[in-house]
């Protein structure tokens, strides 16, 4: 399957995401802000379609469209009680828009399950460049702020008392996280963004307790499910994405085991 | 040098003096016990020291200078919410996210970053929980962890807010045994909040009792009387003294019992909770 170049593509970008996605994802699990990475990826949707009704690739919209309300996300921050509702809603008018915008423009279907579902096999050499350069951006972002980002999601009074600011590390994370979601909206599309950002990254924390464990296992399960939901979709012939999300929720399954048989085996002592 | 002072400081939380005009001392080296009904400031009182809630009115200082945020000489155990990814996670890691936190970079400790959270650990006698989880761990290996992680750093001044919540009596003592060594090996002043005065009795050289918006602060004998705690709480209060046990009485209701009876209810819930989760890796 190597000889053809979109399948080369395919397992490139898959390769970039699937580190990216990973490693971000792990934070974005151990601070329970799934549910927002999950909404800034509908935000993105929009600011896909809405680029594709202005003649400007969908990566740049949906890029530019996540980091903004991820920003705007993190500055309303968790004082407002109803946040589930306040996301939500947001997340349906950002579907609705989008819609709204596939609507003007002529060829809505394909750009439409293309951004919904992703279309992995459709990526160019040029979208490839545009990821590394995004994803190498996430994760030098990620790493100057890692260590006092795990300490404000592990004890944030505690955190707040040594002098970090919440509010701060919150607005750069979910900045972070929206890049993040656009360039995982690539390979699997806005509404698959949890396949790769939260299950590798949930099977993680299941089978590690260390920090940088866990975010190299995460970032290995989420390119090596990336990839096998590739090949799998090159020799069946069904969708990447159904693959990958499958993989996903096999893996996170899987990883749940361990734990539950030590459960056991302590109760049956 | 006094430790902590407060200069008729009013300290507002979402419009409401918690504490009115309150004047203070606490003198370094000594273990205070801060007690008072919910409500009453213990952790705005807390947090006011951290430098988190800025004083309405009046002057903070600690040791000597006014109180600001990331003061390194202060040490800070928070109430647990004990929920989030971070559970997951070795009891080794949870001290670790402490050490230089504040610092941006990477999450990577060099051998003296890691020799301080051995230190840590070795301090509250929890070397061994250090490769567990955290969620697996029970309340008072838990509490025992967050003790360690306050430690980080070697404060001078170490703020404890309500460390027996969830605890059964046996533990309780426990925590507050440890607490009074590490103060004493360490030489470090400590505040203590709790709902009840009993099982500090013994380990505290003064007692804070909050109530109302204003304070109280002396010896046991001093504060724990009907008149100073009937001004805190705003109703006739008597102090009931039996075989070394000491009852706030209001009527035939006894105050801190009811309000610590309220959290026995909430710890069974937490207790009920944890079992079904471990049930459920059963």
């Amino acid at each position: 399957m190597f000889e053809y170049d979109f399948m080369r593509n395919a397992f490139a970008a898959a390769a970039i995401v699937g580190v990216v996605a990973g490693m971000v994802g792990y934070f974005l699990v151990l601070r329970s802000q799934t549910f927002a990475g999950h909404a800034l990826a509908h935000v993105g949707f929009t600011g896909a379609t809405g680029a594709v009704l202005i003649g400007i690739a969908p990566l740049w919209g949906l890029a530019g469209m996540t980091v903004a309300a991820g920003i705007g996300m993190g500055l309303v921050g968790e004082r407002l009680a109803q946040r589930d509702v306040a996301v939500g809603l947001v997340l349906a008018l950002s579907l609705g828009l989008g819609l709204l915008f596939l609507h003007f423009y002529q060829s809505f279907a394909t750009q439409a399950t293309a951004l919904l579902f992703g279309n992995v096999l459709a990526v160019d050499e040029s979208t490839i460049w545009a990821l590394l350069g995004l994803g190498l951006l996430s994760l030098g972002g990620l790493a100057a702020i890692s260590r006092p980002l795990l300490f404000a999601s592990l004890q944030p009074e505690l955190a707040e008392a040594k002098g970090v600011s919440l509010r701060l590390y919150a607005v750069m994370f979910l900045a972070i996280v929206a890049l993040t979601t656009a360039e995982c909206a690539q390979i699997v599309g806005v509404l698959l963004v949890f396949a790769l950002m939260v299950g590798p990254a949930a099977a993680a924390q299941q089978l590690t307790t260390s920090v940088l464990s866990g975010l190299l296992l995460s970032a290995l399960l989420a390119v090596a499910e990336a990839w096998l939901g590739i090949a799998l979709a090159f020799y069946s012939d069904w969708p990447t994405s159904f693959w990958i999300s499958t993989l996903s929720v096999a893996i996170y399954l899987l990883a749940l085991v361990p734990g539950r048989w030590r459960g056991a085996s302590a109760f049956s002592h | 040098m006094n430790a902590i002072e407060f200069h008729n400081v009013t300290l507002t939380l979402g419009g409401r003096a918690v504490l009115d005009g309150v004047t203070l001392q606490v003198a370094e080296h000594e273990f205070v016990g801060v007690l008072g009904p919910n409500g009453s400031g213990k952790t705005t009182l807390m947090r006011a020291v951290l430098g988190l809630v800025p004083a309405a009115s009046g002057g903070i200082q600690v040791f000597g200078q006014p109180a600001t945020r990331g003061n390194a000489q202060i040490g800070y155990m928070p109430q647990m919410r004990g929920t989030g990814g971070g559970m997951r996670l070795s009891g080794w890691d949870f001290v670790a996210g402490a050490v230089n936190g504040h610092r941006l970079g990477l999450p990577l400790h060099g051998p003296r970053a890691r020799a301080e959270v051995y230190r840590a650990l070795e301090l509250v006698g929890a070397r061994e929980l250090a490769r567990r989880p955290v969620a697996e761990l029970s309340g008072g290996e838990r509490q025992r962890l967050l003790l360690a992680q306050s430690l980080v750093g070697r404060p001078r001044l170490l703020l404890l807010d309500e460390p027996l919540i969830s605890l059964d009596p046996h533990h309780q003592g426990a925590v507050v045994a440890l607490v009074k060594s590490l103060q004493r090996e360490l030489g470090m002043t400590v505040l203590f909040s709790a709902h009840e005065l009993n099982p500090l009795l013994g380990a505290i050289d003064r007692v804070l009792y909050l109530g109302r918006g204003q304070a109280a602060i002396g010896t046991v004998d001093e504060v724990i009387t009907g008149p100073v705690l009937s001004r805190l709480y705003g109703s006739e209060i008597e102090v009931v003294r039996l075989q070394g046990r000491i009852f706030v009485m209001s009527g035939d209701h006894d105050m801190e019992h009811g309000a610590h009876q309220h959290e026995h209810d909430h710890a069974h819930e937490h207790g009920s909770s944890a079992g079904r989760r471990g049930g459920g890796h059963v």
